[in-house]
């Protein structure tokens, strides 16, 4: 572990953040949006098939948060995953060739679009049981502290997972042990089509940890930046050893749980009440303009190179042919 | 240049729709992103977003019709400024016929169809004879003297689990190690099989070598989940890049007198899971150099071993490289009328058994198998083609066991050899009763290998 300095305050004065990187935060948000409002019609002409969890409305989330770390911290998360993915850096072809089960998806098709996974970005999945990322993501966290490489594992889950109880077993390891993990839990208000006060006794949850001693904070997870500020101080606190810290992102799926949903547990004036009034994409963009930050034009200069983006990933992936049926047989053992 | 907004599917399956309600009208601009009208079926409803900016020129589809087919123009985005044609009459469109789809090899389970052979299946493999030196130990010796050379090897290997550090082992396998090695390599966990399983799974993934001690597998049900959707197919699942060496490690099998709920045979269980490697040795040879073999294996071992067998005594090779490989049985004594098939526990039965049958002038074949996946089916048929005759030995429940895997391999790959249906010793197909005499009825003993070999023999 790296020198045990003294605990640091959860939260240090706010940190100033470039206009470099807001208009980065913007392109980034706007990648993940665009991205997925692509993926939701390819499912819809059938060229994804199976389960597909749009990341819509959440993107300020995993933006803030990846930002906040350093190359080399790992990350894993649940099967709402494209937008982790392209915040890691991934390549929006290859995670859209997955999604089509094509060959040259980042699993070769063969993970689709709930268990996708890069070693070269640090990225662990993509995983399909609910809470069965956080012991992983936990383990991950106990690697780092065994090897003393100064890195952290960030571990999402939803408020939904929450409840698991392999989450707890975790949380108990993780502090017993002073393990660097963030724990983000992304409270999207459901769980499926449950609220969260419907399925969770106390709906509070950054308090989840407190039997553990684990540290906790909420966060508006509509706000890249305050999201990107708690990061920043969550990602100082765990790599000085302190142990394990716990983000609640306060945050909202627009679309549904996932494309077979039957939107009856919800108003659609919630819904358009949020995205209307706290879109996190629309939040941004009118600070950066207020700010002088960017101007209009500017602006729409990013939104085409997102736009060209994810039509090129489209067309890759449309364009990619299945995966042999060789493949069938690769990669379930490793050669000994 | 102006472009149709196509009638998704809210499914694979689904081939009509019904457009609930337009959220934009003709005339408006939109852009990329806007919700232009609700779909729904009797299930579900989506919204159809704008890809592209520009003027919704026309409606197509009106509001409230149902029996939309899939794919079928429902309106018309217009760049700006752009004029819209009126369109020709035209067919609904089809959906784009499916992508041609390639059958798969069929799985026969026999090499040579030119498909990869299954996992589950042994390839060849070449086991040297041990001609150097041993010492008598027993097997919790011989599975200590594994794990610590393992670990002086290599410093990514270390040992977590319930009670294995302060407490020596709760079958003091680990003693001594926590002296050697210390607290950061030999680690106590809480009761909390589902978690420390998926945290070493994770450790795993980063490149580490646990090995993870079930206090016995009975407690490993907790874990399943992280067992066989983490460890097992992670690796399919990510197109080969990621990986998870790591050993699951700890006594399986019926122990003596603590009845249900911790005496049971998982050997079929985790056989069954591509993804997984599964051994159940049974001499202290064979614990050592398989021990060493899985934590040197870049795959996920589950390692069962037998708390009635800790405490017996072998010849065990006393050298560091001695490694027995994974997926080759071994001729535990060698006959020509009958062969046995055991694993674990239930070899010292079946060698006892061969004893008796000698006596009675039936010379029987042992077939120690030691793995189960991938299992070597070579040496079990090359046997039964010399002895025309087997019984398979398992302690676990009959249905869907092992022996019934054997039944099937020996049906698919050596029926014209068979001179008698094979017969199966198992375990009772009950949960284990705590009484003395009830436990013995449940379990398989020497005597019921010895009538079962002599039925196939018709001696």
């Amino acid at each position: 572990m790296v020198a045990k300095r003294k605990a640091k305050p959860v939260k240090p004065a706010e940190p100033d953040v470039t206009p470099e990187t807001l208009k980065q935060f913007f392109h980034d948000m706007l990648l993940i949006r665009r991205f997925e409002e692509r993926a939701g019609q390819l499912y819809g002409m059938g060229l994804i098939g199976g389960f597909c969890h749009l990341y819509i409305g959440q993107e300020a989330v995993v933006v803030g948060m990846q930002a906040a770390l350093t190359e080399g911290d790992t990350i894993v998360t649940s099967y709402r995953d494209h937008g982790h993915m392209l915040a890691c850096g991934m390549d929006p072809k290859g995670v859209m060739a997955e999604l089509a089960g094509r060959r040259d998806g980042y699993s070769h098709g063969k993970g689709g679009s709930m268990h996708m996974f890069s070693r070269e970005k640090n990225f662990f999945g993509g995983h399909g049981i609910v809470g069965a990322q956080v012991p992983i993501g936990t383990g991950l966290g106990f690697a780092h502290h065994y090897r003393d490489d100064g890195f952290i594992s960030v571990t999402y889950l939803g408020d939904g997972a929450i409840n698991q109880g392999q989450v707890y077993e975790s949380f108990n390891m993780a502090s017993l042990w002073k393990l660097p993990v963030v724990y983000v839990i992304e409270n999207n208000r459901y769980g499926m089509g449950t609220s969260v006060d419907r399925a969770s006794a106390r709906t509070d949850l950054y308090h989840r940890g407190t039997a553990y001693g684990i540290p906790g904070e909420q966060v508006d997870g509509m706000d890249v930046v305050a999201v990107h500020h708690a990061g920043i101080a969550a990602a100082e606190h765990v790599r000085s050893g302190e142990g394990p810290i716990i983000l609640e992102m306060l945050t909202y799926r627009y679309r549904g749980h996932s494309m077979s949903d039957p939107a009856k547990y919800r108003t659609r004036d919630e819904v358009n009440r949020v995205r209307s009034e706290h879109d996190p994409i629309d939040h941004l963009r009118q600070r950066l303009i207020d700010g002088g930050v960017a101007t209009e034009a500017a602006l729409r200069e990013v939104e085409k190179k997102v736009r060209d983006i994810v039509a090129e990933a489209a067309q890759f992936a449309q364009d990619c042919p299945e995966p042999d049926a060789d493949e069938l047989w690769t990669d379930v053992l490793a050669e000994a | 240049m102006s472009s149709e907004v196509l009638m998704p599917a809210l499914s694979p399956t689904m081939t009509e729709g019904k457009i609930a309600r337009w959220v934009k009208s003709e005339g408006d601009s939109v852009r990329a992103g806007d919700v232009l009208a609700e779909i729904e079926t009797d299930k579900a409803t989506m919204e159809v977003e704008a890809v592209d900016e520009g003027i919704l020129a026309r409606i197509v589809i009106p509001e409230g019709t149902d029996h939309v087919a899939v794919n079928t123009p429902i309106a018309v985005i217009a760049a700006n400024g752009e004029e819209v044609p009126e369109p020709a009459a035209r067919p609904a469109a089809k959906p784009p016929p499916p992508e041609p789809r390639r059958e798969p090899p069929r799985d026969t389970g026999r090499a040579g169809n030119g498909a990869a052979p299954p996992a589950s299946v042994a390839l060849p493999i070449s086991e040297p004879e041990y001609a150097g030196k041993t010492v008598t130990q027993t097997v919790r010796e011989a599975l200590r003297d594994a794990i610590a050379e393992e670990m002086r090897r290599d410093a990514d290997v270390l040992l977590i689990g319930e009670e294995v550090a302060e407490y020596q082992g709760a079958y003091k396998v680990s003693q001594g190690l926590l002296q050697e090695f210390g607290a950061r390599r030999v680690i106590d966990t809480p009761i909390t099989e589902h978690g420390f399983a998926g945290l070493g799974i994770g450790a795993a993934m980063a490149g580490l070598k646990p090995i993870v001690e079930f206090m016995t597998f009975n407690f490993a049900m907790q874990a399943m989940d992280q067992l066989i959707n983490s460890a097992a197919k992670t690796r399919y699942m990510s197109g080969g890049q990621m990986s998870c060496p790591i050993v699951f490690r700890g006594p399986n099998g019926i122990a003596a007198r603590v009845a249900a709920q911790h005496s049971q045979c998982y050997a079929s269980w985790y056989a069954h899971v591509p993804g997984l490697k599964v051994v159940a040795p049974y001499t202290g040879a064979d614990h050592k150099g398989l021990l060493k073999s899985a934590i040197r294996d870049p795959n996920p071992v589950v390692f069962l071993e037998h708390e009635l067998v800790y405490g017996e005594s072998f010849a065990v090779p006393d050298d560091p490289e001695f490694l027995v490989p994974i997926g080759k049985a071994r001729i535990a004594r060698a006959g020509d009328q009958v062969t046995i098939t055991a694993f674990s526990r239930m070899v010292k039965l079946a060698l006892e058994a061969a004893d008796e049958l000698a006596k009675a002038g039936i010379s029987a074949e042992i077939v120690d198998l030691r793995s189960l996946r991938p299992f070597d089916i070579a040496t079990v048929v090359a046997s039964v083609k010399k002895t025309n005759r087997i019984v398979s030995v398992e302690e676990g429940w009959p249905f869907a066991g092992i022996g019934a895997e054997i039944a099937a391999i020996v049906m698919e790959q050596c029926f014209d050899w068979l001179d008698a249906p094979l017969r199966r010793v198992s375990g009772k197909d009950v949960p284990l009763p705590y009484a003395a005499n009830l436990e013995r009825l449940a379990t398989p003993q020497v005597d019921d290998i010895v009538a079962a070999a002599r039925e196939v023999a018709y001696r």
